[in-house]
């Protein structure tokens, strides 16, 4: 059983290793709060799959708990600050000195 | 127990695999959202089950508390998840991202 809790766990980070392609390349900046999400939600689940398989579940549990709240925190916090904002996509490094047309 | 467990666990990377091709592979924001939103709660859902039901393999006391907040996790990831999920939407809706139409849009 713990075989199978190493390869449940291996499966979900190569899983999430796709969804930070999303974070990387997010057309805009709300696509990658969103796939920070995602990723912040299954580090929930693998901090409990970590304590199962070194039989420490009642010290990891609590740390999932904790983490699970702050994702919620950190996610709508962030989505907050985009509210209205008008340039969400991302023009590249310096931009801000070239001038442009918005 | 161990096959609910096993059941439960494939149940969850099944959703969750769904939910990373849709967040890779759909052509705009509302959509992703859509499969991120939906497939990561209930991916969540039964994969914290699971987990739940393993670490419940014998009864006492510490077994028990664990298992309940376990649970407690489930209940926080439901009432937040899709909470999260409306309050990017509605960032995204007011900063006016379009959403994808078939046909071409005409200038406005």
């Amino acid at each position: 059983m713990d075989s199978f809790l190493i390869a449940t766990g291996v499966a979900i980070c190569l899983l999430l290793l796709l969804t930070l392609h999303r974070t990387i390349h997010g057309p805009t900046a709300i696509d990658r709060i969103m796939a920070v999400n995602v990723i912040g939600t299954k580090t929930t689940i693998l901090l409990v799959i970590i304590g199962s398989i070194y039989h420490r579940v009642d010290m990891f549990v609590d740390i999932a708990l904790a983490y699970a709240l702050l994702n919620f925190i950190v996610t709508v916090a962030a989505s907050r600050y985009f509210h209205h904002s008008k340039n969400l996509t991302s023009r590249g490094y310096g931009y801000r000195f070239k001038g442009g047309d918005d | 127990m161990d096959i609910v467990v096993i059941l439960l666990t494939v149940a969850g990377l099944l959703f969750f695999f769904a939910t990373t091709v849709g967040l890779l592979r759909f052509p705009d924001f509302y959509s992703r959202m859509h499969a991120a939103g939906k497939g990561d709660t209930l991916s969540s859902l039964l994969m914290l089950l699971a987990l739940a039901l393993y670490n419940f393999h014998e009864a006492n006391l510490a077994n028990l508390l664990v298992a309940i907040k376990i649970l407690l996790i489930v209940v926080f990831i439901f009432m937040a998840s899709p909470t999260a999920t409306h309050a990017i939407t509605d960032a995204a809706f007011e900063s006016g991202v379009k959403p994808w139409t078939k046909e071409p849009e005409e200038k406005s």
